[in-house]
């Protein structure tokens, strides 16, 4: 039996109401500067490097992104941490918060659905995350062509815009696994615990397993070691298991993206390589293209994420 | 049941796992009444309340709210019924209008009416003044009237309370019981919760008793304390003149007087007899001082009856074990 009314009534009104409270409170400003303060970091490492080393690049712009100055890491890698980082303290107490605040109940008591709810405050985290990175976004650009002194190519700029759109993306991964947690556990120390535990998990130490569990279930062939090689069968197996992880993902995008001589995420063989190339540059659909799996995955990683919070929200009681 | 009902539950069951939290309970609120819930904590009320909201799934029987199903038409029944939860939360770093402000958009009034109800609804509660202090500074009582304010401003029907009183201090209780009943002269009805008895019971009309997901007794107040406590008016007088009492075990109905002090007379009857007694001593020339009838109070039915239900259960298991 079809349900009464819209499930999105009252969405538009929630999502303001927390956006308004992201963008006003402590929690954000402190992100915020964060953010900024490290990519500022990062950008600087990044410009020096370039100053001595680079001589003549095509892609000069998406060094920026990539390059890397000891000790600081890249910009993308900083990134990489930190995205996760705000989603995870944007969304560990938007449920649990409401409950704790016994203000779930009341709001309920509304004529709107839970739906309304739930979506309203993802919604909200996402664009509290899109606006800081669009900032960010630009503030690097617009530092870089300060600093470099030389614009970027309409390619540059296409590229390291569907890297701003996949770095969203992935924010909205910890989002919604934050969300999902927020709803799972009543107290938001606990979620913010339980979410920030699974992102060292499949961030640091899932990459180390994947290649253990890869070892187990696939020794390596002594004769492709003898010759020094890894074993096809380990690296393909390792390769899926380690992509499971969202934080792959977002790592083997990013270089499909920003590095255009990229030609394949996995690994080559030599017949793939006859009549290529070698270092000449992709163009961006191509690019996207190598990229297209592991972006379709962490779109529907956290639309799965969001829809299993949802469920659970659903069959859960109110009261406090 | 009566064609007036804004709330009817028949044969109401919610089943948490195997045990039964609400046990077939059946009731019926009329229009501008007000019907008190009580019973001890666990008893079932909430659960009967969430599930009268559709915020609980109900196991078994059907409730319609103002003709609405709240399991199918949740948005109608919603848009049309305050509710005020048990210690009901505000966000602590928005003022009392926003909160309200809030709420109004979710049900979504447009912004002059929106304003217009707001300060209206505050002002009823005597939070005017305290539209745009920020709710973290509300003590406990200035809560439940925002809570109340919210379902004015909602223009409710119905109000749904769930344990408004507990936790307030008596002068917070008596002015909160006192925007209750304004409720009543607006036509709203109320259905509210509450384990402390003797507070509610000067508010409602009516009350359900209930024990362990089931309704044991219903009725009016003195309804219930003349079938229970056996029946019967007590009227305190204090007067004096010689022979009054003589004089008023005469009065028809009158089946007994007893001296309680010195001039102080109680007298048990099967009516109201205040308006022959006063007679009486009227009559005598003596000077009466105090007349007065003891309502029944809702704390000796409850205890009386539960009393009495665990005496049985008592001589059952006795029988069983001889």
């Amino acid at each position: 039996m079809q349900r009464e009314g819209s499930a999105f009534s009252g969405l538009g009104v929630v999502m303001l109401k927390e956006l308004s409270d992201h963008l006003t409170s402590v929690r954000m400003r402190v992100l915020e500067w964060l953010v900024v303060l490290v990519a500022l970091a990062a950008l600087y490492g990044a410009i020096q490097q370039i100053k001595d080393t680079t001589a003549e690049d095509p892609f000069l712009f998406l060094r920026l992104f990539t390059t890397s100055r000891d000790p600081l890491p890249s910009f993308v890698s900083f990134l990489s941490f930190l995205v996760p980082l705000m989603a995870i303290g944007l969304g560990f107490d938007a449920v649990n918060g409401e409950h704790n605040r016994r203000t779930l109940s009341r709001i309920l008591s509304q004529p709107i659905y839970r739906d309304a709810l739930l979506f309203g405050k993802f919604l909200a985290g996402l664009v509290t995350l899109s606006i800081s990175l669009i900032t960010l976004w630009l503030l690097v650009i617009g530092l870089g062509l300060l600093m470099i002194g030389i614009p970027p190519g309409a390619e540059e700029i296409a590229r390291s815009f569907v890297f701003l759109l996949v770095t969203i993306v992935y924010a909205g991964v910890w989002l919604a696994l934050a969300l999902l947690f927020s709803v799972v556990f009543r107290s938001a120390a606990t979620a913010a615990l339980v979410t920030l535990g699974l992102w060292l998990l499949v961030t640091f130490i899932w990459p180390v397993l994947a290649g253990a569990l890869a070892q187990i279930f696939v020794p390596p062939d002594p004769r492709y070691m003898a010759l020094g090689l890894q074993t096809p069968g380990t690296v393909e197996l390792e390769q899926i298991l380690a992509r499971f992880s969202p934080s792959t993902l977002y790592a083997e995008v990013v270089v499909a993206l920003l590095d255009p001589t990229t030609r394949s995420l996995g690994p080559i063989y030599l017949s793939q390589l006859q009549g290529a190339v070698l270092g000449a540059p992709l163009p961006l659909g191509e690019s996207v293209l190598i990229a297209w799996p592991q972006m379709v995955g962490m779109i529907a990683t956290a639309i799965l994420l969001f829809v299993i919070g949802y469920v659970i929200f659903q069959r859960q009681e109110v009261r406090a | 049941m009566s064609a007036d009902a804004v709330i009817e539950a028949t044969g109401l069951t919610k089943v948490y796992g195997a045990t039964p939290a609400v046990d077939h309970i059946s009731f019926s609120v009329g229009r501008g009444e007000i019907f008190g819930l009580l019973g001890p904590n666990g008893a079932g009320k909430t659960t009967t309340i969430l599930m009268m909201l559709g915020l609980t799934e109900i196991s078994e029987g059907e409730v319609r709210v103002l003709g609405f199903n709240p399991a199918r038409e949740p948005l109608s029944v919603k848009r049309r019924v305050g509710y005020l939860p048990d210690t009901v939360g505000f966000y602590d770093n928005l003022t009392a209008a926003d909160n309200l402000r809030y709420t109004a958009r979710l049900i979504g009034f447009r912004s002059v009416e929106r304003e217009k109800r707001i300060a209206a609804a505050l002002e009823q509660v005597g939070l005017g003044e305290f539209a745009d202090k920020r709710v973290g500074t509300f003590s406990r009582g200035m809560r439940q009237r925002l809570g109340l304010a919210e379902i004015l401003m909602k223009g409710a029907q119905i109000a749904i309370l769930d344990e408004p009183t507990s936790g307030l201090d008596p002068h917070a209780t008596a002015e909160l019981l006192g925007i209750i009943r304004g409720f009543k002269t607006e036509g709203v009805s109320v259905l509210l919760s509450s384990h402390l008895l003797e507070r509610v019971q000067s508010v409602c009309d009516r009350v359900a008793l209930f024990s362990s997901g089931r309704i044991a007794l219903m009725g009016s107040v003195a309804d219930l304390g003349r079938e229970v406590l056996g029946g019967g008016y007590v009227v305190d007088i204090e007067a004096d003149g010689v022979g009054l009492a003589e004089r008023l075990a005469l009065i028809p109905g009158v089946s007994g007087v007893e001296k309680t002090g010195i001039g102080k007379l109680r007298l048990h009857a099967d009516r109201d007899v205040r308006p022959e007694a006063a007679a009486e001593v009227v009559a005598m020339q003596g000077r009466l001082k105090f007349l007065g009838v003891q309502e029944p109070s809702l704390e000796a039915i409850y205890t009386r009856y539960f009393e009495a239900r665990s005496e049985e259960g008592t001589l059952e298991r006795a029988r069983h074990a001889a």
